[in-house]
Order: C-alpha cells, then structure tokens, then sequence
C-alpha cells in the first residue's frame, strides 16, 4: 500500500512504476472473474429464455478453459513466484488448489445447472421474484430467525409444515445463481493464493457474499433457505469482523500485512507479544469459522440444511478447499516461527471438532444435517494435517481436500434425487428400504458414504492414511489416536444410513427416486469415479500434491 | 546324497506350442464350471454334456503333452505364465511345472476323471434326493461342482511352486465340501461336508505353516529353488517342515489321526467318492509328499514319520473295514488303508517315491471301478447302502458283477493283476528297509494285505453271493427292491476302469516303464537293502496271506447265514472297530470339546466385556449428542454467542500459552 500513496504524491516528478504482472501465472482467476461480470451482462441484456443456456455454457466453457490454462502454465512452472506486487503467491500448493477448485467448481455447476430432478431447476422461479418479496420473502425469512418460526432449522425440532410450501408457477429458474457462483469459485481462488492478509480479507469478502445469497435461492422451503441466508450473513459478517480484528492486531505487531512480513517481525522477539497472540487467535477465529471447525461450525448445519442442495454441496466442497487453502498457507508461511504457541490450542481445536462432528452428528434425523456435522469432524480431521508442519503435512491435507470435495460433491447429488411430492425428502425416515426401490442409487450412496467413513479402496481411506501418518510423523501420536476413535464413531452413522436403505422395508408412501438429468448424472459420475480412482490409484492425486512448498 | 541321485533339474522354457499352451488343460474346465454355475436355468439342457466335453478336451489335451514330452530331452519344464504375488520379499509367480510326475497325475484326473463324468450322465438322471430344484438343475449344479473340482486339482499338481499347489489345494477342498453336501436336504450330508472341512482345515494349517516356513528360511516358495537350496536347511528346520507338510499330507489324504472325515465324505453322490474320495484328491498328501521328496530325501525323521503314519493308518483303515456293512464305508476305510499303502512307500524315502505313485495309478483305476460299481449295486437297489439286504446279486447285474469282481481281485493283489504288482512292490520295499524297521513296515504291510483280502471278500460275499435277503424285505419308503442293471453310460465307464484294474499294473511294471519315466522328476529308484526276508519268499507270503484272508471271510461269512439285522452281541474288537477304532471319540475329547469350550468363553468375554464396554460407550455418546443438542437451538444470538465464547476462550488459551 505505502508505495503507491507515496507515488501519488510524488506523481509530477516522478512516473509511477507499475508492478510487473506474470499474466500467465493468474490467468485462470482472469478468467473466472471476467466470466462472473459477462455473466452479469448476460443477465441485463439477453432475452429470459436464453440465458439459462447461455450462462451454463458460458460458466462451464470458462471453468474447462481456465483448467487448460492452468495446466498449460503448470507444466513450465518452477516452485513458484508472487506476483500482482506481492500479493499473490503462485506456487504448487496455489496450482493444486486451483485445479481442486476449478474441477469441483464444474461438477457444481453441473449440479446447479440440472432442471430436470426438480422442474426448472431448484432456485427461484422468474415469477417468484415479486411473490417472494410479499408473501414468504425477505421479511418473513428475517422474522423467523427470531419470530414465531424459532427454532425451525433447529436440531431439536422438526421443519414444520409451513416451511415446505412449494411455490406455485414454474417458469424457469433465475440463472443469476451462475455468475454468483462465478464471482464465489474467483473469490476462493484468491483467498487460497492470497500472500498478505488484506487481499486473504477481500477474497474472503468476495467468495462469502455471492454465498450468503446462493443460500437463499431455493425455490422449495423459501423460509428455511432464507432463513439460512440470513444466519449465514450474519455469522459471517461477525466472524469477518475477527478476521479483521486480528488482521488489525498483526499489523500492530509487525507493521505489515505481508505473510512474509508477519513471519519475519514474529522470528524476533522484541515486540509485544500481546498484539500476536491475540491477532493470531482472532485471525484464526474468522479462518476456522470458514472452514466450519468447531466450536465456530454452529452455522453449518442449519445453512448446509437450508440451502439448495446443490449450492450445500458446492459451499460444502469448494468452501473447505479454500478456508483449509488460506490456513495452510497463514499457519505455515506467516506463523511457522511462532507455532510453538499455537500448536496446542489448535490441537484441542481439532479434538473438539471430530468430537463436536461426531457426537452430534449421531442422534441426527436429517441427512443434510448429518452430512453437516459429518462435514464438522472431517475438518477436524483436516486440522489434525494442518498443523503438522511439514511436507508430508501440506501435501496430505492438498489430498484430503480433493478427495473429500469430490466425495461431498457426489453425496449431494444424489441427496438431491431422493424426493417427494413436496421435494427433497431429506429425513432419514424416508430413505428406508431405499435399496429395494432403487438399488444403483443406493448402491453409488453407500460407496459414498463408506468414502466419507475412510473405508479402504475409497479416497476417503487415503485422505485420512496420508494426513494421519503425517501427523505420527511429526510427533501427534495421541491426537491421532483420538482421530481414529472418532473416524471409528463416526462410521457409526455413515453405516446407520446404510442399514437403513439395505435392511429396513421402505414406507408406503416413502419417497421415489427421480431418474436424474444428464447434467446430475455427470456430477455425480465424476465423484463417484474421481472417489473410487483416488482410493485405488492414490499416486495419480498424491505426486501433484507433494512437490513443493509455498513460496512468500 | 549323490549328484546322481538328484532329479533333473528344470528347464525354464516351453519347447513347443502344446507346452507353452498348458495352461489350456486348467482353462477348459475352469471355463466349464464358470458357465455352468452362472448361466443358470438355462443350461439345464446341455449343462451335462458341456461338462463332460470340457474335461475329455481337457484328457486329450493331455495326451497331445504327454505324447509330445516323451522324447524331450529337457523332461522337466518350468513354464512361466504370470507374476501373482509381487510384494517385495515376497515374489510369487505363477507358472506350471511340466514334469513326468505332473504329467501322470494330469492323465489320472482328466482320464479317470472322463469316465466318471460320462457315468455321472446316468447317474444324475434322475436324482431327486436334493429337491431344491429340477432333476436337470441338480445335474447342471453337480457337473460345475465337478469341473471346478477337476480344474482345482490340475492346479495343484500343475503348479511349479508351493503357494500355487497350495491354490489347488484349497480349491479341491471347497469343490469336495460343496459335492459331499451336495444332497443339501439330507442334514448328515451337511454334517458330513462341515466335518470334512474342518477336518481339512487342520491339514491345511499344517500346510500353510509349512509354507511360511520355507519362505521365513528361504525366501521363496517356488520348487526350483526350493529344492535346489534345500541343504541349506538345518535339519531341525528340515524336520518341522516335511512334520507340517505331513500334517497336510493326513488332513487331505484322510490318514490317521485325521482319518475320521473320508469315511463319512460317503455322503455324497457315488461318483463323487469314486473321483475325489478315492482316485484323485485324497492322493493329494502322496503328490505332495513325493513333489517334496528332495526335502524329505535330506530327512530321516520326517521320512521315519511318514511311514509310521502309512503303516498306522493301512491297519487301521483294514481292521475298521472288516466290521462295517455299509458297502461305501467299507471302501472308503479300503480306500484309507490304500493310501496308507502309498503314503508308506513314499515314506520309505528314494527306495519307494516311484512305488507310492505306481499304486496311486492303479488303486485309481480298481478303486473308481469299485466305487462305480457300488454305485451301480446302489442305482439297481433302491439307493439302499446295508450290505446285509443284498445278497445273490450277480444274476441280476451280471456286467457290474464281473467288473466290480476284477477291481476287487487287483485290490487284494491276487497275481498279475494290477494291485499284485504295485502292493508286493511296496511291501518288498518295506521289508528291503533292514533292521527293526524291515520288519515292523514290512510285516504290517503284509498284514493288511491279508486283511484287505478278508474284508474284500466278506464285501463280494455279501453283495453278490448267497441268499436273495432283499427279496422278502421292503425299502424305507415301503417299496419292492427290484435289482437290475445299469445303463450303458454307466456300464461302460466301468469296463473301461475295469480294463485298467486288470492290466495297467503290468504294463507299469514290464521294463519298469514307470519308474524309468518318473526319474527325471523323482530320482533314481534306489533298491532294498539286503532285506530281512529274502526277495523270492515275499510275493509268496503276500499271496498266501491275502488267501488265508479270502478262505477266512469265506469261513466266517460265505459258508454261514448272514443276518439281515446287525448282531448285536460281539466281540469287543468288533465294537471298536464298529466305532472307528474310537477315532471320532478321540477327536471329541481333543479338539471338539476343548474348542467348544474356548468358543463359549470368548462368547461370555465378547458378549459381557467387549459388547459391554462399546455399548457403554455408545449409550454415553448418545445421551451427550441429546444433551448437546440442546445448543443447536436456531436463535442466531445464541450461535453468535458460542463463537464469541470460543474466540475468547482461544485468544486467551493463546496468551496463557504464549506469555506464561
């Protein structure tokens, strides 16, 4: 920031030099973004029926054309460089990331994109949009987070029935979801590339707002969704004000925003250590709330309930990548010198939340809810690789990124096809004897959740093999043996779902399942096969995660 | 041992298209039970035929080798196919080993298994005994059985290492479990297939042990350079294998003391007990012992073993035989008895490893015979087994009778016939053997031979001499027994086996054409010592045993009125032979009871210790996430408030970590 206030004042005698700008290295965020505003454009100017088309091949088009491009750059590149005046870092952790992203953005979108399991699409219909805003919109949706409906999303009560009325008139759904989605998958590419902690908060404010308003674009169970919406922005905004917090603090401490910079100032020992301790726990306040650690998860199951399925599995797989992208990269490059200090309580951080993930996710009812708290103890299981500084450390968690992204991805497309009259049928109740009905649904479900159980010839098996073994490495032996207790518990109510749809009779008037579109098919296809090759062939994933470090 | 002595050492390539194609002879029927048991219904109508061209391809296959190999220079070959266990020190290949020996087995299984496919045809036709589906389903299922069994034990002794005879050996076990359950209605069936199996189990961890072990010490599994580094064993080493491989040895080939199982395998279909409990894999502990015979040639304890087991187990399989009079159980312990025969002669080291596999060859030949014949007996009469309701048979099925006859005259060795040449060649060995052992081998060989004559011929007496007992009783069903002869594609399977009991012994024998082929693969036939008995008298002593055994039973059963009930009032070496010689009491007290017991006392510590402790653990977590759910109560502030207590929590679990 200082150079360039100081060259607006010196502007008459001295020209400012521009910062060199490796446009090959950022070139898929380049693109994403500029995709996001055409998608906008497209929204003003083309005619309603088009643009459905239009914004799905737009978005899937860019998401294939910035994965060659950030292939095409991979293969030449070195261990990295920083580049946009020091603010981003493009390094092998940045690339793997990115290609994570970029692939589970498209099997996302895919997700997003089908109109053929709900009819339509399942966002808000065009005519929705004044109906909406009178009947159950906004308004209403900001009451029930207080109001007559508390407690609706809650655990300890069922949705009622009001909350799942379907919306009359179907006439498409509001293809606004896709640049949102766009500007979101660019906001999460910086924030995991980001090298010093302003532009880490921009991106964060980039990726979390298009977020805040995908929650809210279901088309069934207006309330619930935005009710969600709301619970979401505001959490957020209050774990921002952490982040920011901490952000402050640091900057006190070290006098700069740069990683580098904050790794350098914490190497000497002359300054306050109040203003770093304090920063780094705030910061990591706001960073573990992104990431859905526990104890900072409380929004995840009543946003990842409330969502479009299909926006809970692309805030679920993609949202993970990035928070867990930014926490490498602030722990390991910012805070190495001072990981003394924070070891340990990130240790308890972790243990807390496996056993928040789950002892809560046991006694759940809703499988978006269990998915929620499943998705609790799998970050734990992610913080237990984080904070192994090593190697082996980054490079198991990179893995565990993409091979739980694709698997959570997968789950809720299929979550998406179990369906009643009145939508998705997401009580557990309503998938006994799931099997008998439709056995290759079940089955795909079952391989799915087995992933999410760790069980061996799944990447889920592997995720968790590479990150432990880097954790016993460096020295975590009894927090890994409170990991695997807690893999072993959780498998519990992966397997209950299992038995439910193998061994009980399903009910009469149960839910069916709708034969899915291409565009669902696809994305679940994708999970499906990327969950089971990485399980079988891990070396395909594991050699492009384990070349390098980052670079600052 | 001498270079000489050693067999010849293998060659590590195929010489023409035949041998490099032999894994075609494991394809065939492999393929065959694969269709079999999954195309279903719909192959009820040719299953039968398919099954039996895959094996009598599979026979001529291995007469083309066979032919092919007999003026090969290079008679042993090690043929490559595929890397099957890479992993690490453990490298395990697959590949088949083309030696005289392996080649002689191949015609056994194919050739006798051949016939007793095409027997089966008739056999099956009709059979309702199983009822879970049609006859024809039955017969399908049976034929996949046997192919699957056929394919198994061409593995094994095609297999050019341990762990692939090993796969064989398994394999063989599961297709004899399935086949002697195969009458799943009948619960002695089950009960017998269970037995059997457990039984094997045993076998096979000695086995397997053994196996361990010779990777532990050699780091490999594969007969070449097993064999060829065994001397690099210590002889305390070389004693713990050939003892565990012996163990193996007694669980397949049903010797003493886990004999018990092959007399009740007699439960399932007759053919079955012709193929696998008698011609084929119960002489799958004399394969193994003579495959191994380099390991047992540098051991004289294991050798001393194996033939105290051979010649426990010849007398005991003849004095249980003598008090039976169920007509299968009388020639399984027979069966019993024979292989304790050959398991003597490969005891005896390189005097006898050619001796025990000529038997093997020939008790195939009469003991299928025999066991198609008793088959053939049991389809005329009702399926009714107790030789005391028979009598007078040979009238009415006059082709049974005469071939049943001449596998009953090899079997007690009555001279030139087949068993004349293979048993008095072991029985001479055994006396060639000197000192103390000489005589005890050799007298108890000799023994048995005169007790093989007298319950053989108690069993022909009974069967198809003397009064018509049946005629004046009715089956259990309440029906008329109305004896008659089999069908053609029964007969003739048993003509030609016939064939086979009468003249295969001589032809082994003249220009000792067998022993000569087998030395590349088992060494030189070392001759007897200066025996104990001189070499002219003992064919004498042997014959004129087993006549006195024939004149006895003709004493005490041909010349007297047999009882159609069982007496009840005999002699205390009648009962226990009656009861197995106690075998099945013994394997009560000593495995039975003492598993059970352990079993319940893991199920009490199971079902109270660990079921305990996870289901405490368990019920606590459940009531935690009840409690904790309470937290997740939907209010935004109450959420907010959470985070924020975290966040103070962590900040200040930061500054007290930080700044002590």
């Amino acid at each position: 920031m200082g150079p360039v206030q100081a060259g607006a004042v010196v502007l008459a005698q001295q020209p400012v030099e521009p910062p060199p700008i490796e446009y090959a290295a950022i070139a898929p965020v380049l693109l994403m973004l500029t995709a996001a505003c055409v998608g906008v454009i497209v929204e003003a100017f083309l005619p309603r029926h088009q643009r459905w088309s239009v914004q799905v091949g737009l978005s899937l088009l860019t998401l294939v054309v910035a994965g060659v491009a950030l292939g095409a750059y991979a293969r030449g590149a070195g261990t990295g460089l920083t580049t946009l005046a020091g603010t981003i870092a493009v390094d092998t952790p940045t690339l793997f990331l990115w290609g994570t992203l970029l692939a589970l953005g498209f099997a996302s979108i895919l997700l997003i994109a089908d109109r053929s399991v709900e009819q339509g699409g399942a966002f808000v219909a065009e005519s929705d949009a004044s109906s909406g805003s009178s009947g159950l919109g906004a308004s209403s949706g900001l009451s029930a987070s207080s109001g007559p409906a508390r407690g609706a999303t809650a655990d300890s009560s069922a949705p009622s029935p009001t909350m799942t009325r379907a919306t009359a008139g179907v006439s498409g759904m509001r293809t606004e979801v896709f640049p949102l989605a766009m500007f979101s998958l660019s906001g999460m590419m910086v924030f995991c590339a980001a090298n010093d902690l302003l532009t880490m908060f921009i991106a964060l404010e980039v990726l979390s707002l298009p977020l805040y308003l995908l929650c809210g674009l279901a088309k069934r169970r207006r309330l619930l969704s935005q009710e969600a919406a709301v619970k979401y922005f505001l959490l957020g905004a209050f774990a921002s004000a952490f982040f920011l917090y901490g952000l402050a603090l640091l900057y006190g401490y070290s006098g700069s925003v740069k990683l580098a910079a904050i790794s350098e100032a914490t190497a000497g020992s002359d300054r306050s250590d109040t203003l770093l301790f304090a920063g780094i726990g705030l910061l990591v306040v706001g960073l573990l709330f992104k990431a859905s650690v526990g104890p900072f998860h409380a929004w995840t199951p009543d946003v990842y309930h409330g969502a479009p399925t299909a926006v809970t599995g692309f805030m679920a797989a993609c949202t993970k990548v990035a928070a867990f992208g930014a926490i490498l990269r602030v722990l390991q490059v910012a805070l190495e010198a001072s990981s003394w200090e924070w070891h340990y309580v990130l240790w308890t951080v972790a243990v807390l939340s496996m056993l928040i993930g789950v002892v809560l996710g046991l006694t759940q009812t809703d499988i978006k809810r269990m998915i929620a708290y499943s998705s609790i103890a799998h970050a734990g299981f992610l913080l237990v690789g984080a904070i192994a500084l090593t190697d082996r450390g980054l490079s198991g968690t990179l893995f565990y990124l993409l091979a739980y992204g694709f698997t959570t991805v997968a789950v809720f497309g299929v979550i998406s096809l179990v369906r009643t009259s009145e939508g998705e049928a997401t009580h557990l109740s309503g998938w006994a004897g799931l099997a008998k009905r439709s056995p290759l649904v079940a089955a795909v479900f079952t391989f799915l959740l087995l992933a999410l159980a760790g069980i061996p010839m799944t990447s889920g098996f592997m995720g968790k093999f590479y990150v432990f073994s880097a954790a016993v490495t460096d020295g975590m032996v009894p927090l890994v043996v409170i990991a695997l207790v807690a893999s072993a518990a959780a498998a519990f109510f992966y397997l209950r779902v299992i038995v439910l749809m193998y061994f009980n009779e399903p009910a009469a008037d149960g839910p069916t399942v709708s034969v899915p579109g291409a565009f669902t098919t696809a994305a679940i296809t994708l999970g499906v096969v990327v969950t089971l090759l990485l399980g079988v062939l891990p070396t395909l994933a594991w050699n492009w995660a384990n070349v390098g470090g980052f670079v600052s | 041992m001498t270079t000489s002595f050693l067999a010849a050492e293998p060659v590590r390539a195929a010489a023409g298209v035949l041998q490099s194609n032999a894994w075609v002879l494991i394809a065939l029927p492999l393929l065959g039970a694969a269709v079999l048991l999954l195309v279903g219904r719909r192959g009820n109508a040719w299953g039968h035929v398919l099954g039996c061209a895959t094996v009598l391809a599979a026979f001529g296959y291995g007469l083309a080798l066979f032919a092919s190999a007999l003026g090969d220079p290079h008679p042993v070959r090690d043929l490559y196919l595929f890397s099957w266990i890479p992993v690490n020190a453990l490298q395990v290949d697959f590949g088949l080993r083309l030696d005289p020996l392996s080649l002689v087995f191949v015609l056994l299984i194919t050739g006798v298994g051949s016939l007793i496919h095409i027997y089966s045809i008739g056999y099956m036709a009709h059979d309702q005994q199983g009822r879970t589906g049609g006859a024809n389903t039955e017969r399908r299922r049976f034929f996949g059985y046997l192919n699957l069994f056929v394919a198994a034990m061409l593995v094994l002794v095609l297999g050019n290492g341990f762990v692939t005879l090993y796969l064989g050996w398994e394999g063989v076990g599961l297709a004899s479990y399935l086949l002697i359950g195969f009458w799943q209605r009948r619960r002695t069936a089950g009960a017998a297939a269970t037995k059997a199996f457990v039984m094997n189990r045993i076998g096979d961890v000695g086995l397997a042990l053994a196996i361990f072990l010779l990777f532990a010490k050699l780091g490999t599994t594969q007969y070449t350079e097993v064999f060829a580094r065994a001397d690099e064993l210590s002889s305390g080493v070389l004693l713990a294998i050939t003892l565990l491989l012996l163990l193996g040895a007694c669980g397949k080939s049903g010797q003493v003391p886990l004999q018990a199982w092959l007399p009740d395998a007699m439960e399932g279909p007759t053919p079955v007990s012709a193929l696998i409990h008698a011609a084929t894999m119960v002489t799958a502990g004399v394969y193994l012992i003579a495959r191994a015979n380099p390991l047992y040639t540098l051991s004289e304890g294991g050798q001393l073993a194996v033939t105290i087991v051979g010649a426990v187990t010849l007398l005991v399989g003849c004095v249980i035989g003598c008090a039976y009079d169920d007509i299968k159980k009388v020639l399984a312990y027979s069966t019993v008895s024979q292989i304790g025969y050959m398991i003597l002669a490969v005891g005896l080291g390189p005097a006898g490893y050619a001796l025990g596999i000529m038997h093997l060859l020939t008790h195939g030949f009469f003991k299928a015979g025999l066991f198609l014949g008793a088959g053939s007996v049991m389809h005329g009469m009702n399926d009714e087994v107790d030789m005391r309701r028979y009598g007078g048979l040979y009238r009415y099925m006059p082709i049974t009778f005469v071939t049943f006859a001449l596998g009953y005259l090899a079997l007690i060795g009555f001279p030139f016939l087949s068993g004349y040449y293979s048993k008095d060649a072991i029985i001479e060995a055994a006396f060639g053997q000197g000192s103390w052992q000489g005589w005890v081998f050799g007298g108890a060989a000799a023994l048995g031979a005169g007790l093989t004559a007298f319950y053989m011929t108690r069993l022909v007496l009974m069967t198809f001499f003397g009064p018509r007992r049946w005629e004046n009783l009715t089956t259990a069903d309440g029906e008329k027994y109305h004896p008659h002869e089999s069908p053609a594609v029964m007969t003739v399977p048993m003509i030609l086996l016939a064939v086979g009991s009468v003249g295969a012994g001589a032809f082994f024998t003249f220009g000792e054409r067998l022993v000569g082929y087998l030395t590349p693969a088992l060494g030189e036939l070392e001759e007897g010592h200066a025996g104990v008995l001189p070499h002219v008298l003992i064919p004498v002593l042997t014959v004129g045993l087993s006549a006195l055994g024939a004149l006895a039973a003709w004493l005490f059963v041909g010349r007297r009125r047999v009882e159609v009930a069982r007496p009840q009032r005999v002699s205390p070496v009648v009962r226990a032979a009656r009861a197995d010689l106690y075998g099945n009491a013994i394997n009560r007290a000593l495995v039975v009871r003492p598993t059970d017991g352990l079993a319940r006392g893991l199920v009490t510590v199971d079902s109270r210790g660990v079921d305990g402790a996870v289901d405490g653990l368990a019920g606590f977590l459940g009531a935690a996430s009840h409690g904790l759910r309470r937290w997740q109560s939907g209010f935004v502030r109450s959420y907010a408030l959470s985070m924020f207590t975290g966040g103070v929590l962590l900040v200040a679990a930061m500054l007290a970590v930080g700044m002590p």
